[in-house]
C-alpha cells in the first residue's frame, strides 16, 4: 500500500482490446468494475475526466475477483466496453489482483493521481456525492489542476467510497 | 406489518437505506420495527435468496424484486431512481409505494 509522495507502482495489464498497456505519468489509476452502483453513478463523471485532461494517462482498473462475480468477467468488460462505443481510457482486468494490492486499493471506485514523477498526488474518491452528478468529480479535477501547475494539492487524500474490492479466496 | 433489511458490510449503502426506510415508515404512520439481517457469507446469501445489498423486504416481499435469474450473493444492489440514475439505494418513492401498498 502506498501514501501521498510514494512512488506508484508501475504495472502492465491487458486492455479490453488485447493491448498491453504500458505505464506512462502523469497518470490517473482508477479502480472501478462493472456491478457496483457506486461505481456505475461516478462512471460518466470520470469518463469526461479523460476527455477533457488530454495529456494525462488514464488507467482503469477492474480488480475484482471474476470468478465469484461474473459480471466482472474479462469478457463481460470487453461487452461493456463495446455498448459504450469505447472508453476514454483503456479498461483492464487486474486478474491476480496484484496491482490493486500494491496500490491498497479498497473500493471501487478509488482514484489515484500519480505526477510526471511517478510520485502519489491524491488518493481517494473523485467528489463528494455519488449521487450529485454536478460534483462534476471535483476532488479529482482540483488535484489535476493543480499538480499539472506545479502546486500542491490542497486536499491530497480523501476517503474512497463504493463496494469494497471483491478479494480472491 | 414484517419490515426487514437484510445487509452485507461490504457494501456502505446499507445505513442510508435503513435510515431512509425509517424516515419514511415514521412519515406513513407504520409502526413497525425493522428486523436487520446481515447476511454474511454466500451460503446464507443463498438460503435467504438475497440478491445484493441493501434489500427490504416488506411481509416477505421485495420492495424492489431483482430480475429473473439474479444470482444470490454477497454483492451491492443497482438500483435505478426514478429519474434513472443509478443508485446503491432504492428510490425513497419505491420505498414509500411499498409501505402503502403493505398497510
Amino acid at each position: 500500500m502506498i501514501g501521498i509522495g510514494d512512488q506508484a507502482p508501475e504495472f502492465e495489464l491487458q486492455d479490453t482490446d488485447g493491448e498491453l498497456q504500458a505505464w506512462e505519468t502523469p497518470a490517473v489509476v482508477i479502480f472501478t468494475c462493472n456491478h457496483c452502483p457506486y461505481a456505475l453513478a461516478w462512471h460518466d463523471r470520470l469518463m469526461q475526466v479523460a476527455r477533457d485532461y488530454v495529456d494525462v494517462h488514464f488507467y482503469a482498473i477492474n480488480p475484482n475477483d471474476a470468478e465469484r462475480y461474473p459480471r466482472d468477467s474479462f469478457e463481460a468488460m470487453r461487452e461493456r466496453v463495446r455498448r459504450d462505443e469505447g472508453w476514454p481510457m483503456p479498461y483492464m482486468h487486474d486478474l491476480t489482483q496484484e496491482v490493486a494490492r500494491a496500490y491498497g486499493a479498497k473500493t471501487t471506485p478509488d482514484v489515484f493521481v500519480v505526477d510526471s514523477g511517478g510520485a502519489l498526488r491524491y488518493r481517494g474518491a473523485p467528489d463528494a456525492d455519488y449521487e450529485d452528478e454536478a460534483q462534476n468529480a471535483s476532488w479529482l479535477r482540483e488535484a489535476l489542476d493543480a499538480m499539472l501547475a506545479g502546486e500542491e494539492i490542497e486536499r491530497p487524500e480523501t476517503d474512497p467510497v463504493g463496494c469494497s474490492v471483491k478479494w480472491r479466496r | 406489518m414484517t419490515v426487514e433489511l437484510l445487509w452485507w458490510e461490504g457494501c456502505p449503502s446499507h445505513p442510508e437505506a435503513l435510515a431512509e426506510l425509517e424516515r419514511i415508515l415514521r412519515e406513513e404512520g407504520v409502526p413497525a420495527d425493522v428486523t436487520r439481517v446481515e447476511i454474511e457469507d454466500d451460503e446464507q446469501a443463498r438460503r435467504e435468496r438475497f440478491p445484493g445489498s441493501p434489500t427490504i423486504r416488506i411481509d416477505g416481499r421485495d420492495i424492489v424484486p431483482p430480475g429473473e435469474g439474479e444470482p444470490y450473493s454477497l454483492t451491492c444492489r443497482v438500483y435505478r431512481r426514478r429519474d434513472g440514475r443509478i443508485s446503491p439505494v432504492p428510490d425513497p418513492e419505491d420505498v414509500r409505494d411499498a409501505v402503502r401498498r403493505a398497510a
